[in-house]
């Protein structure tokens, strides 16, 4: 059946119309326009997830406007060994998600904005949101070489980039997200961004790097806020709704019921870690033992973020082949994770003959392991 | 003009005499468009060929990421069958019908291709028929879906999955209350109109819309209408538990555990227990917090039981030593390196402080704090989780009085210690007073180590705290 407006009309459908009598109504129509007081990347991503499971945006399209504290967010296919540094991650203490949209990696800091474009899936259209920034932006700095790329990024002085975008589509709802260089540390972006890992081969989709720049380095005036209300203001004429902004607090159980469920799954390490796709590392260790170097090959294949296969190639006898099946057969499932690694390997080592060259050998090879991960 | 995804069903010869000349006119204009029409008319049993759906923004072809089904397994309409990406966004697929994949089209990591086959679907057979028609357009288009069934005359727009559910409740779809587009009847809709009919509470509806916080006055006028629905009896229905049992193998951390407990299981344990009156020790402590806290350390009991341990180590030796695997030597560990058991997120794990013989309980209390932050970080390395002789748990931090450790090969004895409880207690002179009382578990090897050693390791060691000032005697 063809569905125009004018059907909408017709006699037999308004037969059967009739008004919703309890809960769920819109109290008011138009766009929403709502700010994360959380700088929590797991409780952001919760809500944007929240949002689009169970909000009806048919006549309400959504613009959500998040910060982070320092973060690496990685999408929804991708490789976080492939993608960053995640030894200097664990020590700066600097958190790992994984969003469920597509696209490539991300620093995150109280530098950068975040802006969430929810509509219909209908209504999904990247170009016209990030074209809506640039024109914000344009209206607060005229004199700002900004504009939209064909990939979807917008770069300033046709240079450096200051936005990416990522989205999500579902069956009625879909978003579109992307991130605003205010005044990030570029410093630590790009040393976080950078993968130390070798011989990683995999079909997780690859990022493309970027030279990026602040749009504070351009104009040192410039502030997140300042840029945030910009946005928001072309955002509510665009929409022809109030230039009004609901806070929004993500942990509120009782106004987002199962948000805190929600925030809860993206930690878990079988999401962030265990969401990576089918890879193999193939590489060579450089063991450093008693005044000589050991080159040691290893092959791993890891899936769902477990190592399902290994081969460590090391030379004849400098293990008891006995312990090395029994390390290679524990290995087998076990978490691609440095601390899952090491507590292992430490914890086997209890039954293993008390032997101080053993112990030290059997230490040096899952210090080297340790290090692939 | 909004163009949407054509539908033909059985009942369109109903509508086709009102309608049939805005029909085709939109046909009309709909002819110089590139477009595919299909119909099909789907009956129980049959396979479908469910298609991969328009993506938006003009897109032809995607990527396969991840399937969330396999063959053979069953779907419900409106379930995720997998999650593909194109350019940056990713999509997920949900099922258009109930029944069984039979047929996955494609691999991880393929390319699918808008408008073939994604899945085989066999319909199920308790549907009836239903009939439906694709359109596949290549300038973007909207994507929009329902399914007309005719029900007394009414145009009653619902899916087959809310159908069925009606009809499970015996409701009539005429009277309920369609909330979603065209005022089709949504799955919410029937679990309100139930839960209006048993004046049971259900979790709020999926489709709720947040309130913005100024028009809470909205919710009031609501409320005294469902207090008169509450009155009706309520109907009782079963209590269904449908909670399943969930295996998963044991793998890496746990699987070591498994190895090293089972192994722990041979040696010949024997308990010894006691009480420790820590009243002294505790208010040594409060006194030397804040000079710890100024040299950035934190100052817990455990530093003052670590070393006391060691002392009374020195006095016996076999406390600290290891029995080979044959038992044929006993090696008396030089070093005192002791394992504090750490729970974790992921379980029991024991780094060790090692040489406490030569550390003094500041110095104890500094490795302490570093090795909490590691473990706490899941940052050990192999040194701290290694070379341990001898192991002291704190399982009183958790809680528990007396407990019953199990020894860590290659050590030969543990202790275990519990929580401080303030208790009455007599002293010196009959009288009661207020005393901290901790309880201690210990284990050993009975192979090599007996009662008495046991016995007299605990008192000397139950002294040094009941007694700080005696530490300082034999403090190296």
């Amino acid at each position: 059946m063809v569905l125009q407006p004018s059907l909408k009309n017709c006699l037999w459908l308004s037969c059967i119309l009739r008004t919703p009598k309890a809960g769920f109504r819109s109290t008011a129509s138009g766009a929403l326009i709502i700010q994360s007081v959380s700088n929590d990347v797991y409780q952001n991503l919760a809500v944007e997830d929240w949002i689009h499971d169970h909000m009806d945006l048919e006549k309400r399209p959504i613009l959500f406007l998040w910060r982070n504290s320092p973060a690496v967010v990685i999408g929804r296919h991708q490789n976080p060994w492939q993608e960053c540094n995640l030894r200097l991650l664990r020590q700066k203490n600097i958190k790992l998600a994984r969003r469920r949209s597509g696209g490539g990696t991300v620093y995150h800091d109280l530098g950068n904005i975040n802006l969430t474009f929810f509509t219909t899936r209908k209504k999904y259209e990247r170009m016209e949101n990030l074209k809506l920034v640039v024109k914000a932006l344009k209206a607060l700095r005229p004199q700002l070489n900004v504009h939209v790329s064909d990939r979807y990024d917008i770069l300033l002085d046709r240079q450096y980039k200051i936005s990416g975008t990522a989205a999500k589509l579902g069956r009625t709802s879909a978003y579109h997200h992307c991130t605003l260089l205010c005044n990030a540390d570029k410093f630590i972006l790009s040393s976080v961004l950078k993968s130390p890992y070798k011989g990683l081969k995999s079909n997780a989709t690859p990022s493309v790097s970027a030279s990026v720049k602040n749009l504070f380095e351009e104009d040192p005036s410039l502030t997140s806020e300042m840029l945030l209300d910009a946005i928001v203001k072309e955002y509510a004429t665009q929409h022809q709704t109030d230039h009004h902004i609901t806070l929004m607090n993500p942990a509120d159980e009782t106004l987002l019921p199962g948000i805190i469920n929600k925030t809860k799954e993206l930690q878990t390490w079988e999401w962030v870690y265990g969401k990576t796709p089918k890879f193999s590392v193939s590489t060579c260790l450089n063991m450093v033992y008693k005044d000589s170097v050991l080159d040691v090959k290893v092959n791993m294949d890891v899936k769902h973020g477990r190592i399902e296969g290994c081969n460590i190639d090391l030379p004849e006898q400098w293990l008891p082949p006995a312990l090395y099946s029994e390390l290679v057969k524990s290995l087998t499932g076990c978490k691609f994770c440095p601390n899952e690694t090491t507590t292992l390997a430490t914890t086997l080592l209890r039954v293993c003959p008390q032997d101080d060259e053993l112990h030290s050998r059997w230490n040096l090879l899952c210090e080297n392991m340790v290090m692939l991960m | 003009v909004c163009i949407h995804r054509v539908r033909s069903c059985s009942s369109i010869r109903f509508i086709k005499s009102k309608y049939v000349c805005v029909f085709d006119k939109s046909a009309l204009k709909f002819s110089d468009q590139q477009r595919l029409f299909r119909t099909s008319a789907v009956s129980c049993g049959q396979i479908v060929q469910f298609k991969l759906s328009d993506i938006g923004e003009g897109i032809t072809e995607v990527t396969v990421k991840e399937w969330y089904i396999k063959e053979g397994d069953s779907v419900s309409q409106f379930d995720s069958i997998c999650e593909v990406q194109s350019d940056k966004a990713s999509v997920t697929i949900t099922s258009r019908y109930d029944g069984v994949i039979r047929k996955l089209h494609y691999s991880i990591d393929d390319i699918a291709f808008v408008g073939k086959p994604l899945v085989d679907i066999e319909i199920d057979a308790s549907k009836g028929v239903a009939a439906e028609e694709d359109v596949v357009e290549t300038p973007p288009m909207s994507h929009d879906e329902h399914t007309h069934q005719e029900i007394k005359g009414h145009k009653t727009l619902a899916t087959p999955a809310v159908r069925r559910l009606a009809m499970e409740n015996n409701i009539k779809l005429s009277e309920v209350v369609g909330t979603g587009k065209d005022n089709r009847i949504l799955k919410e809709d029937i679990l309100n109109y139930l839960a209006k009919q048993t004046g049971a509470i259900l979790p709020l509806s999926p489709k709720a819309e947040i309130i913005p916080p100024l028009p809470k006055s909205e919710t009031v006028p609501a409320a005294p209408k469902d207090k008169a629905r509450k009155i009706p009896t309520p109907i009782s229905r079963p209590i269904v538990f449908s909670g399943k049992d969930k295996t998963e193998p044991v793998t890496g951390f746990q699987k070591a555990m498994v190895k090293t407990m089972s192994a722990a299981l041979k040696i010949p344990h024997f308990g010894y227990c006691d009480e420790i009156d820590l009243t002294q020790l505790v208010q040594l402590r409060e006194e030397l917090k804040p000079l710890a806290e100024v040299r950035g350390v934190k100052l817990s009991f455990m530093p003052f039981f670590i070393k006391a341990a060691s002392l009374g180590l020195l006095q016996y030796p076999i406390l600290n030593a290891s029995l080979d695997e044959n038992c044929q030597n006993v090696t008396y560990k030089a070093a005192h390196n002791i394992g504090v058991a750490m729970d974790t997120e992921q379980g029991l794990i024991v780094p060790n402080v090692k040489n406490v013989q030569v550390c003094s309980v500041f110095d104890i209390a500094s490795e302490l704090n570093r090795l909490q932050s590691l473990g706490s970080a899941g940052q050990l390395g192999t040194s701290d989780l290694t070379g341990g002789t001898f192991t002291l748990s704190n399982i009183g931090t958790i809680g528990g009085t007396y407990a019953k450790p199990v020894i860590l090969p290659p050590e030969v004895a543990i202790g275990a210690l519990g929580k401080i409880q303030v208790l009455p207690r007599f002293n010196g002179k009959g009288e009661v007073f207020k005393a901290q009382i901790m309880n201690v578990s210990w284990s050993a090897d009975h192979r090599i180590i007996d009662g008495a050693t046991m016995a007299r390791f605990s008192n000397l060691w139950k002294s040094y705290l009941e007694n700080p000032a005696s530490m300082l005697l034999d403090l190296k």
